[in-house]
């Protein structure tokens, strides 16, 4: 991977403490690094590192203590909660470990619910739903709802929700944490056509040795502190 | 559409608990339809007087008698325009149970200054024709089986002895709120037969109905008829229509005060239920609001769908509940005629059901809408992960 792609994400010296009673719990220590356009990127870390956290900051659901994080230019630490709603409704991508779609609407419903807050028609709602679908391989159960599907299926569902506004960055909380080997490897071979194909860039956190084979770049996370860079040679 | 369908399925996520919500409300909206209806009841007779007649009565007590010559004094008075008189017969149809209003009365008076009870022509000159004849209402009639020309014998219970009628009309309300239960007669039926049987008795009536011009005029001549027979041995105390019906239900007012705070605390009550359903289920959700807040949904889109979930459920039993309101209602009317003449579901009634579902939907909603908006997205998703 050449190293002139321009910088999709940036982060500078970021902390982030949580309070439990009187007691601050220091999450994330001064937190630096960039993230190139159509990255794929995999942090790792023992459970309670921070991964969760450091994900949920750079796609703005959660509020950093200090620093800065740039995506796409915009700075997200100055938004207001509602400017941050609007920003993550055109430039994120949720894929999530237990998929979280809505039980009562049907696969294609779900794809097509974050397109409610554009400005798209009808017409262009349906299309853009049936595309993403039809992209996670999915188009003969468009109208089943997610109790009718298995994981592997209801995570493709999401990947389709996820892509389908075309948002700056996709990102991934342990998007095969609830799979079995096929349905993971499913749906890890579909984020990276995702990667190499259209160019999305993804940050995925994972334990999954497999699943972090598949990306480029691995960051490990450490007791809060980011402390190694190691590039994956080769997949698994 | 989509919020709409969102809603509407989420309302019967759970059917067996959002069934037994939208039992509880309908039951609730039911009995506070009734109840208001009950009071509703109470005031019919107050409803259905006229601010343009008065009662002159003894100052004393109802129980007392004024003397029949008072009659052409009173129409001596400015503001005046007709004098009725009546007697409270209180007549016995075969059992005590078969209660219903009796009165001897001025016949001719009482037929025009009493518009709101339509009687036809042809019946109303029938019954001036007779001497024996009686008036009485649709709903009296149709429960003895009553039709017109029968004869039918009344026992009395303040004027003793078996007293014949004729039925010669039969009337209809011009209102909802007119009573269709009473039963009138000629006073002077009553009075020649006291002539012969109690003369001491004779030549006195229970109240004058007294016609005045305006409304206006009613305060004024008022007391001007009282002034008439002040230091008589029969004093008198003049009074709207309105006020004397209201001095009978003011003996029962506790009653009616009751029955509208129950009334109140029956939809508290259901609010309390409806309020612990929505707290129920959005605590269950929370995790799928933080995902659609995560997807850039705001305050107001989850709001909405919490608050719309909630008025579904309130709509529902509360459509229910109105619906059965008019059956029930009619039911107990009819089993209660006695004692409720008139007993009908009022327009209002109907919008206070629609207003107190409503509150109900709305007050439920309050504090789960509330947690659910303040929520933040990573705890609440944390709830699910
Ligand atoms: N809302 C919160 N309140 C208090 N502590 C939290 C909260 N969220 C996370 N933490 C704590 O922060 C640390 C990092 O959590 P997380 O980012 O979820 O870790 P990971 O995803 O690497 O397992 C943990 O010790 C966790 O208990
Ligand atoms: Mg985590």
């Amino acid at each position: 991977m050449a190293d002139n792609r321009p910088i999709i994400v940036e982060i500078r010296n970021v902390f982030k403490s949580y309070r439990r009673g009187s007691q601050v719990v220091p999450v994330l220590d001064d937190i630096t690094f960039d993230i190139p356009e159509g990255e794929f990127l995999a942090l790792m870390g023992p459970s309670g590192s921070g991964k969760s956290t450091l994900l949920n900051l750079i796609a703005g659901i959660d509020k950093a203590d200090s620093g800065a994080i740039k995506v796409g230019g915009v700075d997200i630490t100055t938004l207001s909660e509602t400017d941050l709603a609007a920003w993550r409704a055109t430039n994120v991508g949720f894929i999530f470990q237990f998929y979280n779609l809505m039980p009562v609407l049907t696969a294609f419903e779900n794809v097509e619910l974050p397109l409610l807050l554009t400005g798209l028609s009808r017409r262009q709602r349906r299309e853009h739903a049936e595309t993403a679908l039809a992209a996670v391989n999915l188009s003969d159960r468009v109208d089943h709802y997610p109790s009718q599907l298995s994981g592997g299926q209801q995570q493709r569902v999401a990947i389709a929700r996820a892509v389908v506004t075309d948002p700056t960055i996709l990102v991934a909380d342990e998007p095969t944490g609830d799979l079995d080997r096929r349905s993971a490897e499913e749906i890890l071979d579909l984020m990276e056509r995702l990667v190499h194909e259209v160019g999305k860039t993804i940050i995925m956190v994972t334990h999954d040795p497999r699943a972090a084979g598949k990306a480029h770049i691995i960051k490990h996370l450490e007791k809060g502190v980011l402390n190694n860079h190691v590039r994956s040679q080769d997949p698994l | 559409m989509f919020a709409l369908k969102i809603l509407f399925k989420n309302a019967f996520r759970h059917k067996l608990r959002t069934t037994l919500t939208v039992l509880g409300i309908t039951i609730a909206i039911l009995a506070f339809g009734m109840l208001r209806t009950v009071v509703g009841a109470w005031y019919a007779g107050v409803e259905a007087s006229s601010a343009t007649r008065l009662i002159t009565r003894n100052a004393v007590s109802l129980v007392f008698f004024l003397p029949i010559a008072y009659k052409e004094q009173i129409r001596q008075v400015p503001g005046v325009t007709a004098v009725g008189y009546s007697d409270w017969f209180g007549g016995v149809y075969i059992d005590e149970k078969n209660f219903f209003p009796s009165f001897a009365t001025e016949a001719r008076t009482a037929m025009e200054m009493f518009p709101e009870f339509l009687v036809p022509d042809d019946q109303k000159k029938a019954f001036f024709r007779e001497r024996k004849g009686a008036v009485v209402g649709r709903k009296t009639a149709e429960r003895f089986g009553w039709k017109l020309g029968d004869t039918v014998t009344l026992k009395g219970t303040i004027f003793p002895g078996n007293w014949d009628f004729v039925i010669r009309g039969i009337y209809r309300g011009a209102q909802k709120s007119t009573d269709e239960t009473q039963f009138f007669f000629h006073w002077d039926y009553l009075n020649e037969s006291l002539k012969k049987t109690a003369p001491n008795r004779a030549d006195r009536v229970g109240w004058f109905l007294v016609g005045v011009k305006s409304p206006d005029a009613a305060a004024d001549v008022s007391v001007a008829i009282d002034r008439l027979f002040k230091n008589s041995l029969a004093e008198t105390v003049t009074e709207t229509e309105k006020a004397f019906q209201l001095s009978f239900i003011s003996m029962t007012e506790a009653i009616v005060v009751v029955i509208r705070l129950v009334s109140y605390i029956v939809i508290v009550i259901i609010m309390a239920v409806m309020a612990n359903t929505m707290a129920m289920t959005v605590r269950e959700r929370i995790g799928e609001y933080a995902v659609m807040k995560t997807l850039g949904f705001g305050a107001w889109h989850i709001g909405g769908l919490i608050f719309g979930e909630s008025l579904v459920i309130a709509a529902i039993g509360s459509a229910f509940g109105i619906g059965l309101t008019f059956p029930a209602a009619k039911a107990f009317g009819d089993s209660l005629s006695q004692y409720f003449p008139v007993f009908n579901v009022a327009r209002s009634t109907i919008y206070m059901d629609m207003a107190a579902g409503l509150a109900v939907a709305v007050v439920a909603a309050l504090f789960p809408v509330w947690r659910a908006v303040r929520i933040r997205i990573a705890d609440g998703l944390r709830r699910i992960g």
